[in-house]
């Protein structure tokens, strides 16, 4: 344990130097604040990098932990570490952040500065919710990221971006509220205290569980989002800028995913096993079901926040089939979409910027005008579909392992979207970039410069490494995840 | 005869503000016209001065003084210390719109400054009468300053109205108050609690005479069924009066509500929070939706001050339970903390419109709001922490307040008045969010430089930054508020 407190720095140096980039001001200054938030958000990153490489994989205990007095009247604490669940998700937020600031570079002209800064200050936010150990700081961190995304959707967002704004918004605060009475509640059971792992610890009655579980869901299902109350992440991702979708899908959703192995799980295990069955419903309506929607899409981005959802679902399922091959490669599937689900957005992206369209209809025969964004594209539209030796094919195979495991025809269903996966994303792909020359617009275009061609080849090459060898993103878990597997085991009625 | 002196001491700052007052109304008179800044640098000085003479009395014991009818506790100087800047900060905002329209006469001033004498005698009231005397100095300066624009229909429609509706409050509380004493004759409040703990006093009279006492402290604060006023002063007044009605006032009534309630009729707690349950979840629903269909900004505001008024009530009704008073130091404290936080929230709100309102112009409507972060970003972002802060989003005071009423709710037994509470202040998100909207996915249509005073744009800033830093770091207020709420509780 170095003197250093990397996770505040993780949380505070991407806030304060958001703060600094709007402190430019105006967009005649925009060239001073781009290189400056790009400057933040590689140092952002390169601070987080000592958390994987001093981490201890062994133990299943928080690590790198800070602690200090908040609000002493009400026991709150500024109580922060991560675990090996935790720890790689503050990495990947790091690393995306970069990447969405130069995705953003040269599109966003108006007021660029502020652009930056949200998308610097909601990282900082979103290092804050993977690393709090208090609830009371968590579900600060919880609230206070729907601030910079709502404005990211609402002021560089398409033609419907007040509405998606509004609904993004309010549907994660409904949830979110009423996690707010359960940690309220909790705080009265455990005798006054908002330390997570002492809730962790909480003998509660079934009931109270189940209430419990219930109102993590209402916070958490939403966020996921899981089916039925998923109907704001298409709205918000076709709305939002190229940056907000990649921030929205590789980080945003695992947020929900990450709060049920925080809260729901071990602080209401009964309550987990008794309503597993609902969840594994849940999650399977949105493999299945979700992925038929995603083939009648035709809109690319949509097309993705469905496939998103799809993939989510693969999440929760691992989840809640309570075996060690589900969850962890729920937590492989989360890393892996984080890359890939950014990368397909930032792919449309590319597109949009020259074309100002996503509609599939409009597009055909890209491959002959952008041959080096065709074959960037062809990789990421397979992970997405889970081709082995990409890092999409690990996760899902882990679970559906799992799943089989657990009940042959959970495995079965979820086995699926293997071919859904594949048809949707495809024939998306197909039917944009093969094919004759569709217009003269299409005629016109530009293969990616350098710039896109680094953001792309650099999650490419992620992609590609974690499906090659996942060892080093599964080996940091393997130890909590066991714990979280023990502790679930427990009853706590 | 034998005449003895009364102790003056305790009560030194309203007397010298009463001094101060009488001074301003000479000055005024010889100052003419050219010399208005002198008037309003001596009502600054006078509220600067009485902040100094509270904070040098300042010591942990309750003196009662004028036989009992008025008493000097940490909790009256704890609120008194907040409500000095508070009204300072109104003289401050308030002064270069008043300038524009020609108002900023000295009457302006003076009526503030009785205005704010009626509300620190309501703060350190221990008698019934006192209260009564407070309220009506309270209420008579704002009749006088809603209409202060005397050409204005709507203000001056609105001060009648006021006018109509505060007298018949008054009646009620009074005739509440006449049926307590009936009951246990006697109007010293502590003595009232005595005597009712004691078993004084017929139940029914007593209960029947809580209902109008009730009444009258919900039409004063402004919870439905009682807020039918709230709406039209508010959208009437000339916005600097607005501004100073919508804030510190709240501070007075929470103090006499918390006097007479809890220390006097403690003994009736079962019976008030029932009242009190249904005041505030009606005021936190109605407001909410009602905030909605708004247009104009100072309306909007009015239906939160609504809402905000029902969530602090939450906060001083969950002191109680089942005549256990075990959780009352945390309730009284969250509600504390609640009313300092929507004043300094209330402050801002209204003086973003302050601030974008000119001479001939009234900032008033949200459409007025445009595209605010083209015009400037610095208020834009000012006006943003406010409204999520209003909302209960972290990181602001705002969201803090809630969190303390809420837990106090929760410990109280009433689960299901929080998650009540919460899911309206979701509603409450919508339209304050639509602020946001308008400020920053607009463009403008109003491209008027903003011209304001300095010294308000900075007091302004400093508002919203400090709506920020008290969600950052609530710890500070939080003792403040606790030691205060101690005080009061131990004192009875």
């Amino acid at each position: 344990m170095t003197g250093i407190p990397l996770l505040s720095l993780a949380i505070w140096l991407p806030i304060v130097g958001g703060l600094l980039v709007l402190a430019t001001g105006p967009d005649r200054n925009a060239g001073l604040a781009r290189p400056l938030a790009l400057a933040v958000a590689v140092a952002g990153f390169l601070v987080t990098l000592p958390l994987y490489t001093g981490f201890d994989g062994r133990t299943s205990d928080m690590q790198f932990v800070e602690l200090a007095s908040w609000i002493p009247r009400f026991n709150i604490h500024y109580r922060l570490g991560v675990d090996g669940i935790s720890v790689l998700f503050i990495l990947l937020n790091s690393f995306i952040t970069p990447l969405v600031v130069l995705a953003g570079w040269k599109v966003i002209e108006e007021k660029a500065a502020q652009y930056m800064a949200a998308f610097l200050i909601m990282s900082g936010l979103m290092n804050g919710i993977f690393s709090a150990l208090d609830a009371m700081l968590f579900y600060v961190f919880f609230e206070a990221s729907l601030i910079p995304m709502y404005l990211i959707i609402g002021v560089w967002g398409g033609p419907n971006r007040v509405y998606a704004a509004f609904k993004f918004f309010l549907y994660t605060l409904l949830g979110s509220l009423l996690m707010l009475i359960a940690l309220i509640y909790l705080f009265f059971q455990s005798g006054g205290s908002f330390n997570l792992l002492d809730w962790h610890a909480l003998p509660i009655p079934l009931e109270a569980q189940k209430l419990l579980f219930f109102a993590f869901l209402a916070a958490f299902a939403v966020k996921v989002p899981m089916w039925p109350v998923h109907t704001w992440l298409p709205d918000a991702h076709v709305e939002a800028p190229t940056g907000g979708s990649v921030v929205l899908a590789a980080i945003m959703l695992k947020l929900g995913a990450y709060g049920f192995l925080r809260f729901s799980l071990p602080i209401a295990p009964d309550a987990s096993h008794e309503l597993a069955w609902l969840m594994i419903a849940l999650s399977l309506t949105a493999v299945v079901y979700i992925g038929f929607v995603a083939l009648v899409q035709a809109d690319m981005k949509k097309l993705i926040a469905y496939s998103s959802i799809s993939h989510m679902g693969f999440v929760t399922l691992g989840f809640f089939i309570f075996n060690h091959l589900g969850m962890e490669g729920a937590l492989v599937q989360m890393i892996s979409h984080g890359f890939i689900s950014g990368a397909m957005f930032l792919c449309v992206g590319v597109l949009y910027d020259r074309m100002h369209s996503r509609q599939i209809a409009d597009y055909g025969g890209v491959v002959n005008t952008m041959p080096k964004f065709a074959a960037l594209f062809m990789f990421f539209a397979m992970a997405n579909a889970g081709l082995p030796a990409t890092s999409g094919f690990v996760g899902e195979f882990m679970v559906i392992l799992g799943a089989v495991k657990f009940n042959f025809w959970v495995g079965f269903a979820a086995a699926t979207t293997l071919i859904l996966g594949a048809a949707y994303t495809l024939w998306m792909y197909k039917r944009v970039v093969f094919g004759a020359v569709a217009n003269h617009h299409v005629a016109e275009l530009s293969d990616i410069d350098a710039r896109e061609f680094a953001v792309l080849g650099l999650l490419a090459l992620c992609v590609l490494g974690m499906g090659l060898y996942p060892l080093p993103f599964t080996e940091v878990m393997h130890a909590s995840v066991d714990n979280l597997l023990k502790h679930v085991a427990v009853s706590k009625l | 005869m034998n005449f003895v002196m009364p102790d003056l001491y305790p009560a030194s700052a309203e007397i010298f503000l009463l001094v101060m007052a009488c001074v301003l109304l000479l000055v005024d008179l010889f100052a003419g016209k050219g010399r208005r800044w002198l008037v309003y640098l001596l009502a600054q000085l006078t509220l600067a001065g009485c902040f100094g003479i509270t904070l040098s009395t300042l010591d942990g014991q309750a003196v009662t003084t004028f036989s009992n009818m008025f008493v000097d506790d940490l909790f009256a100087d704890f609120l008194k210390l907040v409500l000095y800047p508070a009204v300072a900060v109104v003289l401050v905002y308030g002064r270069g719109y008043l300038a524009a329209r020609n108002l900023d006469k000295g009457e302006f001033y003076l009526l503030v400054l009785f205005a704010t004498l009626g509300m620190m005698v309501m703060i350190s009231a221990s008698h019934f009468l006192t209260i009564y005397l407070g309220l009506e100095l309270l209420a008579l300066s704002l009749y006088a300053l809603v209409a202060i624009d005397r050409d204005s229909a709507r203000a001056t429609e609105a001060a009648m109205k006021y006018f109509v509706l505060g007298a018949m409050a008054s009646g009620l509380l009074l005739y509440g108050i006449s049926m307590v004493y009936g009951a246990v004759g006697s109007l010293e409040i502590a003595e009232v609690g005595q005597r009712i703990a004691l078993g004084g006093g017929n139940r029914t009279v007593l209960v029947f005479g809580l209902v109008f006492v009730v009444a009258g402290l919900a039409f004063k604060l402004g919870v439905v069924p009682f807020h039918m006023w709230i709406p039209d002063v508010y959208h009437g007044a000339p916005t600097a009066v607005t501004l100073f009605i919508g804030s510190a006032p709240k501070l007075a009534a929470f103090a006499i509500a918390m006097r007479v309630l809890v220390t006097g009729l403690a003994e009736l707690a079962e019976h008030w929070q029932v009242m009190l349950m249904i005041l505030s979840a009606l005021s936190i629903a109605l407001g909410n939706l009602a905030a909605i269909a708004q247009t104009n900004l100072k309306r909007m505001l009015a239906y939160s001050a609504i809402s905000h008024m029902g969530f602090m009530l939450l906060g001083l009704l969950a002191g109680i339970v089942g005549g256990d008073p075990r959780f009352a130091l945390n309730a009284y404290t969250s509600a504390m903390f609640y009313a300092i936080a929507y004043v300094l929230m209330s402050l801002g709100a209204f003086g973003m419109i302050l601030l974008l309102s000119r001479a001939g112009f009234e900032a008033e409507n949200i459409e007025d709001f445009k595209g605010l972060n083209k015009r400037s970003p610095w208020f834009a972002a000012i006006m943003m922490i406010l409204m999520f802060s209003m909302a209960g989003v972290p990181f602001f005071v705002g969201f803090f307040a809630k969190f303390l009423v809420l837990q106090a709710v929760v410990a109280a037994g009433h689960l299901w008045l929080a998650v009540f509470a919460v899911m309206f202040s979701l509603v409450g998100a919508f339209y304050y969010l639509r602020v946001v909207k308008v400020m920053y996915f607009e463009a403008p249509t109003d491209t008027a430089p903003i011209e304001a005073p300095r010294d308000m744009r900075f007091l302004l800033s400093a508002n919203g930054i400090a709506v920020a830093l008290l969600g950052l770091l609530p710890a500070g207020v939080l003792e403040y508020s606790m030691w205060a709420s101690y005080a009061f509780l131990v004192g009875h």
